[in-house]
């Protein structure tokens, strides 16, 4: 493995998280509950597709074997993602979709700070100098969300409850590294996922407290999908995902 | 549905300096949430830097239909409006 393997694969990790929960979270769209928050999830999504393309893009260059930001997102075989298995579980009803994007963004967040900060990749500050803002509104938006449901009527209490307990155990992958990772983590050009837990302990507790709502303790944390092992939902999403680009290779409009 | 979410109307600034200026209403929980929604629904394309919400209960409006007694007396008052004095070159525009 040389420095730019490790820096591409570190990278496609990165960006197949945003690329599957923006997917996701765009499944909402003309779905959502309400009028605002359809345009309130639609944006939340197109966020995350910004962060993907700009690191597709960087991934691609790195690598230095002429494959697009398109070629990456789209031309990938199931094993070759590298986003962890919560963003790509489904949607749920509205109580998973926004805790789930809390989960990830209460660890983006802190994430994107770091880069931003310390990075000593000037491409990787400036696309967190974007992504820490858009992740900063991510955890205000659903945290203000998971508060007024888990706080709210009988029925919105039960959903965020049952949200929380088909969600938690999914949350562990997230601070779980990699030699990719770790590699850059030595260059001083990503952080340490593990660094980042206490910081997403501390924002997920001060949530749940708000929102009368426990944190589980989790016995068997599901992971696997930072190796490409995927729950059976990934493939159907990518089936959705990559269709015009397998049934029309090379199309644009 | 509509008692648990209130109806608010939304005020945007478009940059320091204006005022803030009516874009339109939506439903929300309470006025936290109605700002995000605000922001999601009424700044996607960089319209403002600042947001007001309002619920609309709390808006006394005039009754359209007593429009005629409260607004027609005004339109034949030209002299009301300042366009009969001379102004000065000097002045420019005003």
């Amino acid at each position: 493995m040389t420095a730019s393997d490790d820096l591409f694969n570190a990278l496609l990790q990165i960006a197949d998280d945003q690329l599957i929960l923006s997917h996701r979270v765009s499944e909402w769209t003309g779905h959502a509950p309400m009028l605002e928050e359809d345009l309130g999830l639609s944006n939340l999504a197109l966020d995350l597709l910004g962060q993907a393309r700009a690191l597709y893009a960087y991934a691609g260059e790195v690598e230095g074997k002429g494959r697009t930001e398109d070629d990456l997102a789209f031309l990938r075989l199931e094993g070759e993602y590298l986003n962890c298995l919560l963003v790509e579980r489904p949607n749920g009803d509205f109580a998973h979709t926004i805790l789930r994007q809390l989960y990830f963004a209460a660890f983006m967040h802190p994430f994107w700070q770091w880069v931003a900060a310390n990075s000593s990749d000037e491409i990787l500050r400036g696309i967190a100098g974007k992504a820490e803002k858009e992740m900063a509104y991510h955890v205000r938006h659903c945290g203000e969300w998971v508060v007024r449901l888990g706080d709210g009527t009988d029925e919105s209490a039960a959903r965020m409850k049952a949200a929380v307990n088909g969600l938690h155990h999914y949350t562990d992958e997230l601070f779980q590294g990699s030699p990719a990772i770790t590699a850059c983590a030595a260059q001083n050009t990503l952080p340490e996922p593990e660094s980042l837990r206490a910081g997403w302990t501390a924002t997920i507790g001060n949530i749940f407290a708000q929102a009368l709502l426990e944190v589980p303790e989790v016995a068997y944390p599901q992971t696997g999908g930072r190796i490409g092992e995927h729950g059976e939902d990934m493939g159907h999403l990518l089936a959705e995902l990559q269709y015009m680009q397998r049934a029309y290779p090379d199309m644009s409009w | 549905m509509t008692s648990l979410t209130p109806l608010w109307e939304v005020f945007i600034r478009p940059r320091n300096g204006l005022h803030h200026k009516h874009v339109g209403s939506l439903h929300a929980a309470d006025a936290q949430l109605a700002i995000q929604s605000a922001r999601d629904v009424y700044t996607r394309r960089g319209e403002g830097n600042s947001i007001w919400v309002v619920p609309s209960a709390q808006i006394t409006a005039s009754d359209p239909s007593s429009g005629k007694e409260m607004f027609d007396p005004a339109d034949d008052k030209v002299y009301r409006h300042p366009t009969f004095y001379d102004i000065p070159d000097e002045v420019g525009h005003m």
